[in-house]
C-alpha cells in the first residue's frame, strides 16, 4: 500500500469521523514506517482542514465537526508520544488557555474551539467553565501561553472578559500574550472595546485566529 | 375509511396515552439512577430529608418514583391570577390558553424596525403601556433587562415598573436569590399583607433549570424562596436536540420532563401544594450554525408533547412560543410567530411567552408586539372552537331562506355577526384594493408604526391608586437603601 493511498484514508476517516479506524491507521503508518510527522500533516490534518472549509460552506455540520476532531485526537494519542521519542517536535502551534467566563456555566461551543485547536495542533489548557478572573491570570502566569481564549454566552458575563484584560494588565501579563473573545453575544465591537486581540465567530474561525495570532 | 364512523377524526395530539404512561415511567427511572444536580447545599438538604439519595461530592439528589408521585399529587390542578387591583383574570389550567410578552430580551428594536440598542427601563415602560391596550394578551412580563439600572436590583425594579404601568398580572423571574424575596415584599405591599398575596397572587416566577438535569445555586433557591413565600413557580427547561439533550424530539421531551419533575418535587417538598406551571423554552438546536431558534416547529413539537405529560399530572402548563428567530419584522417574523403560536394553541398551553419577540428573545419590538396581538386574536378565536347548537345551527331559518335565500337583514344575523368572528384591529389590512391604495398602500409594519404610536398617545392604563403607590414606592426605597442604590429612572424619588 502506498503512503498517498493511505493519507488519503487518514483524510477520510478524519472527514467521516472514524475513531477507531483514525488510531489503527496511526499505528499502520508507524508500521510502515512512515515519519509520524509526516503521518500527522499530510494525512489526518488534511482531512481536518477540509472539514473546516465544509462546514463555512455549509456542507458539514457541528456533530461531524466534533466527531472530525475526535478522529484526530484518537490519530495524535498513538502518534504524538513517538515525536517525542524521536524528538522530532510536532510543529506545536501554539499553548492556548480556554475557559468560560465566572458564574457562566456554557461550554458547549468552547470545548467545539478547544477540540478544533487541538486538532489543528495547538496545546489546549481547557479551565472549563465558572472560571474566576484570577484564576485565568494564574494559569497565564505559570502556563505562559501563546493565546487566551474567554467565551462567555451571557450578556451579565461579558463584562469579565474586559475584568480579565484589565487584572493581566495589572499584573504586568498583558503583552505575554493574546487574549481572543467569543461567545454568542461577543462581536467584533466588544472585542474591540475591551482591547481584546481578536472574536471568533465559531470553532472555524477560532482556529484561523488563533494561527494568524501565532504565525 | 369506514361509513358513519368517528375513526378518522382529526385531532391534535403527538402523544397517545401509552406513549404519555411509557414517557412518565422513563422519567421516574432518569430522576432515580441519573438523577438530578442542585447546586444548593439546602435543596440537597431539602431532597434528602425527604428520602432523595443524595451524593454530596457531586451535588446530585436521586428521586425516587414515590417523592415523585406525592410532588404530582400535590400540586395544585390550576392557578388562579388576579390582577393589581385584586380581580381574578384568568385561571392557568385545563385548555384556556393565555399569552404574555417575552421575556427577557436584551435589545429593543425602535419604531423604525431598523434600529436595535440595549433595552432600557424607559422600554419596559413602554411594553407595559401599550400592552394594557392589547385585548388578546391577558397578561404582561419582565420583557426586557434594564441596562441603565444596577445588577443588583434590575429584576425587582422591572417588577416595579410594571405594577406601576398596567394592572395586568405578571410572568417575572429573578436573577439573584434577594430579588425573590424583595418582590414578594412589593407584591405584599400591593394585596396587603403576604397572606391576602397568596390568596390571590398577582405574579408568577419563572426559574430555569441549566440542561441537562442541572439547577444553579440562584434557581435551587428561588425554587425554595417561591414555595416557602407561596409563589407560583413556573420552571422552564430548555432542551437542545443534539447539544443539551438527545437529538431526537423524544428523548428531548423526556429530558424536559425528567427535569421539570425534579423542580416540581423540591417546591413540593419544601411547601406542599405550592402553585407549579410545568414551562418551558425548548428549542431547536441548527447544527449548521450553533443557534438555537425557539420557532422551529420541532420546538414547539417538544412543548406540544411536554404539555400533554403536564397535563396527564394535572398541572397548568407553558412554554416559548408566538415568537420569531427572524431579525426584523418581516415576512419570517410573521410565519413563525403565527406557526408556532397556533401550534403551541392547540396544544392546550395555558401559558404562551412570546409576543413582540425576535432573534432567539434577545429583541423585542413594539411594532411586532402589536402586530402579534392580531395572531393571538386568531389564535384564542380557534381555541374558543364552534358553537353548535339548535340556534347557530339556524335549522329553521335556512329551510324558511330556502333557495337564494339572503342573510343579511335576518335578526339571526344580527344577533351573531359581531359574536362569532374575531374581528381584527386595523392591522390586519381587508379593505378592498382601491381603499387601501387610497390610504397609502402601506404594509403591516407601517400600520403597526401608527398603532404603537396612537396607543402610547391616548391610551390611559388604570392607574395604581395613590395609597397603594406609596406603599410599594416605599418598600422599593427600603430595597435600594439596602443595596446602596439612591437613584432609578423612574424612581421611587
Amino acid at each position: 500500500m502506498d503512503k498517498e493511498q493511505i493519507f488519503r484514508e487518514m483524510k477520510n476517516c478524519v472527514l467521516e469521523g472514524e475513531i477507531e479506524l483514525a488510531g489503527e491507521l496511526a499505528e499502520k503508518a508507524v508500521e510502515l514506517g512512515i515519519h509520524p510527522l509526516e503521518a500527522i500533516e499530510e494525512g489526518f490534518t488534511a482531512g481536518i482542514n477540509e472539514v473546516g472549509e465544509r462546514f463555512e460552506e455549509g456542507d458539514m455540520f457541528l456533530p461531524e465537526l466534533v466527531a472530525a476532531a475526535e478522529a484526530m485526537k484518537a490519530a495524535l494519542a498513538i502518534l504524538e508520544p513517538l515525536l517525542l521519542e524521536q524528538q522530532a517536535k510536532r510543529k506545536i502551534m501554539g499553548r492556548v488557555v480556554i475557559g468560560t467566563m465566572l458564574h457562566d456555566i456554557h461550554d458547549i461551543g468552547k470545548d467545539m474551539v478547544a477540540s478544533m485547536l487541538t486538532a489543528a495542533g495547538f496545546e489546549v489548557h481547557n479551565l472549563g467553565v465558572n472560571v474566576p478572573t484570577d484564576t485565568f491570570v494564574d494559569k497565564v502566569r505559570e502556563l505562559k501561553p501563546h493565546i487566551l481564549g474567554l467565551s462567555a454566552l451571557l450578556t451579565t458575563t461579558m463584562p469579565e472578559q474586559e475584568a480579565v484584560i484589565k487584572a493581566l494588565e495589572k499584573e504586568g501579563l498583558r503583552q505575554e500574550v493574546k487574549v481572543v473573545v467569543g461567545g454568542a453575544p461577543v462581536n467584533q465591537g466588544w472585542a474591540d472595546t475591551i482591547g481584546a486581540d481578536g472574536f471568533a465567530e465559531n470553532a472555524i474561525d477560532a482556529v484561523k485566529l488563533a494561527r494568524g495570532l501565532v504565525g | 375509511m369506514a361509513k358513519f364512523s368517528f375513526e378518522s377524526q382529526p385531532r391534535f395530539r403527538l402523544l397517545t396515552e401509552a406513549q404519555i404512561r411509557d414517557l412518565h415511567a422513563k422519567a421516574l427511572e432518569v430522576l432515580e439512577t441519573a438523577g438530578v444536580k442542585f447546586e444548593s447545599e439546602e435543596a440537597l438538604k431539602v431532597l434528602a430529608d425527604n428520602g432523595a439519595l443524595v451524593d454530596s461530592a457531586s451535588k446530585t439528589a436521586r428521586i425516587k418514583p414515590e417523592m415523585v408521585m406525592d410532588a404530582i399529587k400535590r400540586a395544585p390542578e390550576r392557578v388562579e391570577l388576579f390582577d393589581r387591583e385584586g380581580k381574578g383574570t384568568v385561571i392557568l389550567g385545563d385548555s384556556n390558553v393565555h399569552f404574555d410578552p417575552g421575556s427577557s430580551a436584551i435589545k429593543f428594536m425602535e419604531s423604525d424596525g431598523v434600529t436595535v440598542r440595549k433595552s432600557e427601563a424607559r422600554d419596559l415602560v413602554q411594553i407595559s403601556r401599550v400592552n394594557d391596550a392589547l385585548g388578546n394578551i391577558a397578561l404582561q412580563s419582565t420583557a426586557v433587562t434594564l441596562y441603565d439600572v444596577p445588577k443588583l436590583i434590575g429584576d425587582s425594579y422591572r417588577l416595579y415598573l410594571l405594577l406601576k404601568n398596567s394592572p395586568k398580572p405578571i410572568i417575572t423571574g429573578a436573577f439573584s436569590v434577594h430579588g425573590v424575596a424583595n418582590m414578594r415584599d412589593m407584591l405584599a405591599a400591593l394585596r396587603g399583607s403576604k397572606e391576602a398575596l397568596r390568596e390571590k397572587p398577582l405574579a408568577v416566577f419563572d426559574i430555569c433549570p441549566s440542561p441537562p438535569l442541572k439547577w444553579t445555586h440562584i434557581s435551587s433557591q428561588n425554587i425554595i424562596d417561591c414555595a416557602r413565600f407561596g409563589l407560583p413557580i413556573e420552571t422552564v427547561s430548555m432542551p437542545m436536540p443534539g447539544a443539551a439533550s438527545p437529538a431526537t424530539l423524544a428523548g428531548s421531551v423526556l429530558v424536559d420532563v425528567a427535569e421539570t419533575l425534579s423542580g416540581l418535587v423540591l417546591a413540593q417538598c419544601v411547601n406542599p401544594g405550592t402553585p407549579f406551571i410545568y414551562g418551558g423554552a425548548p428549542v431547536h438546536f441548527d447544527m449548521r450554525f450553533g443557534t438555537t431558534p425557539l420557532s422551529a416547529m420541532e420546538a414547539t413539537m417538544i412543548a406540544a408533547a411536554y404539555a400533554q405529560m403536564g397535563k396527564y399530572y394535572g398541572l397548568p402548563t407553558h412554554t416559548y412560543a408566538a415568537l420569531s428567530d427572524s431579525k426584523t419584522v418581516d415576512a419570517q417574523a410573521g410565519l413563525e410567530t403565527s406557526m408556532s403560536g397556533v401550534v403551541a394553541t392547540l396544544a392546550g398551553i395555558n401559558v404562551i411567552s412570546g409576543p413582540g419577540i425576535l432573534d432567539f428573545v434577545s429583541c423585542i419590538s413594539l411594532e411586532k408586539l402589536v402586530i402579534d396581538n392580531e395572531i393571538c386574536g386568531m389564535a384564542l378565536r380557534l381555541n374558543r372552537g364552534m358553537d353548535l347548537n339548535e340556534d347557530t345551527l339556524a335549522l329553521d331559518l335556512i329551510c324558511r331562506l330556502g333557495p337564494g335565500g339572503n342573510y343579511m337583514s335576518e335578526e339571526h344575523t344580527f344577533r351573531w355577526f359581531k359574536k362569532e368572528p374575531y374581528i381584527p384591529s386595523p392591522i390586519i389590512d381587508r379593505k378592498d384594493r382601491n381603499n387601501w391604495v387610497e390610504e397609502g398602500s402601506r404594509g403591516s409594519f407601517a400600520r403597526a408604526q401608527t398603532r404603537v404610536q396612537q396607543i402610547l398617545e391616548e391610551h390611559q392604563p388604570p392607574a395604581l391608586d395613590a395609597a397603594r403607590e406609596g406603599q410599594l414606592d416605599r418598600v422599593v426605597k427600603d430595597i435600594m437603601a439596602e443595596r446602596g442604590i439612591y437613584e432609578l429612572p423612574f424612581g421611587p424619588r
